[in-house]
């Protein structure tokens, strides 16, 4: 009996001491032990492919299997009693459709692009303008391009009301208080939400609000009001005082380390642990990153976000293509040692090792990614509408406004429409249910197109995704 | 079985039924703000009936 060759649907990958063996299609996850492990790419060509679970390896096709020589090498390694005991456990896993499942999404897809639009978060840039200078933001000191502008009462009412009235039957509605820096508009943040609680009442919604903060105005009656008003806090801190200091500086060129850490600190304290994340953004200048996750959980923080700076290759602290070995090794060290707090009885979560194999999303979140340009966009001071937060001052993207609506639906179908089957170079990723293909804005800002891809972050997501299942594995025993 | 570990892991296929409420966390409201990051969240239909 001949059969098709199989497209290979299983990531085998060594991670940490432990073998790991990702089934894309189904999300299966499995440990296996050396022999299972090496049993299992030798299985693939006599899979049979469009086939039901159960008829996909037949009984007698094992057989076959235990003659081919690769796997009579693998029986003089082992035992050929081992091998064939592996082999009838590997087949109970196809039977079940946990190894070797068919990609069964492809056509469902087209629904997604032709759902209904709501919208349900909204990002409130409620000030172009930030008392800090760092280095690699994107949003040019708070400008974005365009003039140092606070968001009036007015504009963040009509958004709040945009979003309620464009969120169909969403009751969760979400609004990130960003910036620039939002603290420099504070009462006005503070009357929004104040607003947003008397809205969500009258239209039976549920506002969650959240804050990202660089932290330099920081002080109890803020985090007072923010501590029962925010669902989370995003506290902007890079680790280490010279990282953070040579690349978050004052305008006028000192640091901001020492003046920001108690303020974030006493978020960390009073919100017990639990419902903010310090973020900070490594560069090529500390591709040692995972001393600066270090040094921000010696300090004492529990929940901590570090990523890699999205910039244009010519930047100096881009990360560059050769950083990516290095930064891999960074990645893999991080996972050790996070386990190793976790065994003393120190919990920590690293935000881009989090991952929920067993309530995670749907396959519809899975498959549609991030909701930019449809289900979540940013708002600007004026009112003016974008896709998200990075295509803000991108003229070519600008949607519409909070008055009038979105005018460019053309662009909104076409953020609706992005989704893993739509990046070439994902189609054939392991990890596209797990990244849904990336972030739009990086897509675009290094190939051009919202339906590329940026390699460099792939490959990282790729490594972040690694690690973050082995750490489920590891703690799973 | 003793060659292989299985992790409880939610089965994509009845999530293809089940999904789609839309009521989840938006990836770029979390902690990150730069990419996007999905796996890591979880399920407000399955959270909520913990």
């Amino acid at each position: 009996m001949v059969f098709k060759r199989y497209i290979p649907v299983v990531h085998r990958y060594k991670n940490g001491g432990y073998n790991i063996v990702l089934d894309v299609e189904s999300g299966a996850v499995h440990v296996a032990d050396d022999l299972a492990y090496e049993l299992i790419p030798l299985m693939e060509g006599y899979i049979k492919k469009d086939s039901k679970p159960e008829e996909r390896l037949p009984d007698e096709v094992l057989e076959t299997i235990l003659a081919d020589p690769s796997v009579r090498e693998l029986a003089d390694r082992f035992s050929p009693d081992a091998v064939r005991e592996s082999l009838e456990e590997l087949k109970s896993l196809v039977d079940s459709d946990a190894l070797f499942s068919e990609d069964t999404y492809r056509a469902y897809v087209g629904s997604l692009a032709n759902r209904p639009t709501v919208v349900k978060a909204l990002c409130l840039h409620v000030a172009h303008d930030c008392n800090l200078s760092c280095k690699y933001c994107f949003a040019s000191e708070g400008e974005y391009k365009g003039k140092r502008e606070l968001m009036s009462l007015e504009v963040g009412k009509k958004a709040l009301d945009f979003l309620i009235e464009n969120s169909g039957s969403r009751r969760n509605l979400e609004v990130d208080f960003f910036g620039g820096e939002p603290l420099m508009n504070w009462q006005v943040v503070k009357e929004l939400v104040e607003y947003g609680r008397r809205r969500e009442k009258e239209a039976d919604k549920n506002f969650r609000f959240t804050l990202t903060t660089n932290g330099v105005l920081l002080n109890d009656e803020i985090l007072e009001f923010a501590n029962r008003e925010m669902s989370n806090i995003v506290c902007s801190i890079d680790g280490r005082k010279e990282v953070h200091d040579a690349m978050r500086p004052f305008r006028g060129g000192q640091g901001s380390y020492d003046r920001v850490l108690p303020g974030f600190k006493k978020v960390a304290a009073s919100r017990n642990q639990n419902n903010y994340y310090v973020r900070g953004t490594y560069t090529h200048f500390n591709t040692d990153f995972s001393r600066d996750v270090i040094h921000l959980m010696d300090e004492g923080f529990e929940q901590i976000s570090v990523e890699p700076v999205v910039a244009p290759p010519e930047m100096d602290y881009a990360i560059k293509e050769e950083d990516v070995p290095g930064l891999l090794e960074q990645y893999d060290l991080l996972a050790d040692e996070i386990i190793k707090r976790r065994k003393e009885g120190h919990f920590v979560n690293f935000f881009h090792f989090m991952i929920d194999l067993e309530q995670g999303p749907c396959v519809a979140k899975r498959l549609s990614g991030c909701g930019s340009g449809c289900e979540y966009l940013a708002v600007t001071p004026t009112g003016d509408l974008y896709p998200c937060h990075q295509f803000v001052g991108n003229t070519d993207f600008l949607m519409g406004n909070v008055f009038e609506g979105i005018k460019r639906t053309d662009l909104r179908d076409s953020f609706k429409a992005c989704n893993v089957y739509t990046k070439e170079s994902c189609d054939t990723c392991f990890a596209k249910f797990y990244c849904s293909g990336g972030c739009a804005a990086n897509s675009y800002n290094f190939s051009g197109d919202i339906n590329g891809t940026y390699d460099i972050g792939c490959q990282l997501q790729r490594k972040r995704v690694e690690c973050a299942i082995r750490i489920k594995a590891q703690t799973s025993e | 079985m003793k060659h292989i570990r299985t992790l409880n892991t939610r089965d994509y296929r009845k999530s293809v039924k089940q999904g789609g409420c839309g009521e989840c966390q938006t990836s770029c409201q979390s902690a990150c703000k730069t990419s996007c990051t999905v796996g890591n969240q979880s399920c407000e239909t399955l959270t909520s009936k913990r």
